[in-house]
């Protein structure tokens, strides 16, 4: 099977990102054009500062590009209201952060089912979907409990639960395992494989985390805000 | 290639109900000294009203009802400014935890709404008290009526609803401003 005959879920076109201007402009992202196909696992890899997470800010649609265009299931979103971004973040795209991001005065249950219901799901439906995914990620016992009483790996699966609220088409994950042990890393990321293979997700994960790799389809290096090469893995495995 | 249709629906108003009360259940201590403020000013400022209702103006003292009232506009005053004050820091705050919430699609109206509804449950439960507590301190001991005591503490809490809803005009507004990507900083 060719990558080029899979559908393109996201495309980038002459991407450029600037930060501030004269002589304190950094530019983040200096011409990143690439096409991200549908259920594949893409890492992005660069050292720090290169502009990885600038990139996943403008894939996501949580940050406006300097120059250039990003094409999400070929609607540029640029062109969006801030109404239609909200939607398109709320359906098309699930996050995973670094530093897990639920939300801490709500359960863990409660993380999962709030993106559906921004999304419109009925209370009931939401709880069904939510409780599924938690047992998905193998934390369907601890539904009611606070980030809090959670440890960082669990936080995460939560947010991995969280992110697949909507079955979106893209999950960004900004170095999931960033703030993980060895060992809860490894989990995190055959999880997401296992995800990714099972729900047909498209994964783009940025990361040093060389385990990562292994499990990756393709992998993009990042240099000084441009993309320097791509990797393709075999099909069969080595 | 699938085109993305877009439809616009608002979640339903419990959801923002819930996660103003699940913020004000976590921060509680924070929540009940901001609402102990909003029930002092309130209370004093129900007080005086009760007490003029039930004595009528001094005539010995005409300047008397101007001093009060401008004494009972700086108290609801400067309570408004602790009120905007601490929603603001709490906006701080919670930079990522609104940067997340728009992530998983919270539109911008949606977290002005959570901000009012927050700042609205703790200026009625404060200014109640508030009223309530200031008009019966002076039915004792000015002698008013419990009808005027009822007029007062209506009277009290809606002033104390009203002054809280501004107070957090700036504070949503800012909330609502908040980019998306604050969600993937680790510094903050
Ligand atoms: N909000 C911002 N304002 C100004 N400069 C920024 C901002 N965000 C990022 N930058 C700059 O853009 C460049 C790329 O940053 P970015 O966060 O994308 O790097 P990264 O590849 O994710 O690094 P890391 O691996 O450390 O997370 C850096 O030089 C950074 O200082
Ligand atoms: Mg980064």
């Amino acid at each position: 099977m060719s990558l080029d005959t899979r559908n393109v879920v996201v495309r980038t076109v002459d991407l450029a990102k600037q930060y501030g201007d004269g002589e304190a402009a950094v530019r983040a992202l200096n011409g990143v054009s690439c096409e991200i196909f549908q259920g594949e696992y893409l890492s992005i890899m660069g050292p720090s500062g290169s502009g990885k997470s600038t990139l996943f800010n403008m894939i996501g649609g949580l940050d406006k590009p300097t120059e250039g265009s990003v094409y999400v299931n070929s609607v540029d979103i640029a062109q969006l209201t801030p109404r239609e971004l909200a939607f398109l973040r709320c359906h098309t795209i699930g996050y995973i952060f670094q530093t897990f991001n639920l939300i801490t005065v709500r359960t863990a249950l409660e993380n999962v089912t709030l993106p559906m219901l921004f999304a419109g799901t009925s209370p009931d439906d939401a709880d069904e979907k939510g409780m599924g995914l938690l047992e998905l990620v193998g934390l369907g016992h601890r539904y009611h409990h606070r980030p809090s009483e959670l440890s960082g790996g669990q936080q995460q699966r939560v947010a991995i639960a969280r992110s697949l609220a909507n079955s979106p088409s893209i999950v960004l994950a900004d170095e999931p395992t960033g703030n993980l042990d060895l060992k809860t890393g490894q989990e995190i990321i055959d999880l997401l494989r296992q995800l990714n293979h099972e729900q047909n997700v498209t994964i783009i994960s940025a990361t040093h985390d060389h385990k990562m790799l292994d499990v990756s389809d393709r992998i993009f290096h990042i240099r000084d805000g441009q993309l320097a090469s791509i990797d393709v893995k075999d099909e069969v495995p080595t | 290639m699938s085109q993305t249709e877009f439809k616009n629906v608002d979640p339903p108003f419990w959801v923002a109900w819930n996660q103003a009360l699940a913020s004000i259940r976590v921060r509680f201590l924070r929540h009940a000294i901001t609402s102990l403020g909003i029930a002092l000013g309130i209370a004093f400022f129900s007080s005086v009203l009760t007490m003029r209702l039930a004595t009528g103006p001094d005539p010995s003292d005409p300047g008397s009802a101007d001093r009060l009232l401008w004494l009972v506009c700086t108290s609801l005053v400067m309570c408004l400014v602790g009120v905007t004050n601490s929603m603001l820091m709490s906006v701080t705050e919670r930079y990522r935890e609104i940067g997340t919430i728009k992530c998983l699609g919270a539109s911008d109206g949606f977290i002005v709404k959570v901000f009012f509804l927050e700042s609205a449950i703790l200026g009625a439960i404060g200014s109640f008290v508030g009223a309530f507590l200031g008009s019966v301190l002076m039915m004792l001991v000015a002698g008013a009526n419990f009808s005027t005591v009822m007029l007062v503490t209506l009277l009290g809490t809606g002033t104390g609803i009203v002054m809280t809803i501004l107070a957090a005009v700036a504070p949503a507004v800012q909330a609502a401003k908040m980019p998306a990507a604050a969600a993937l900083r680790v510094d903050v």
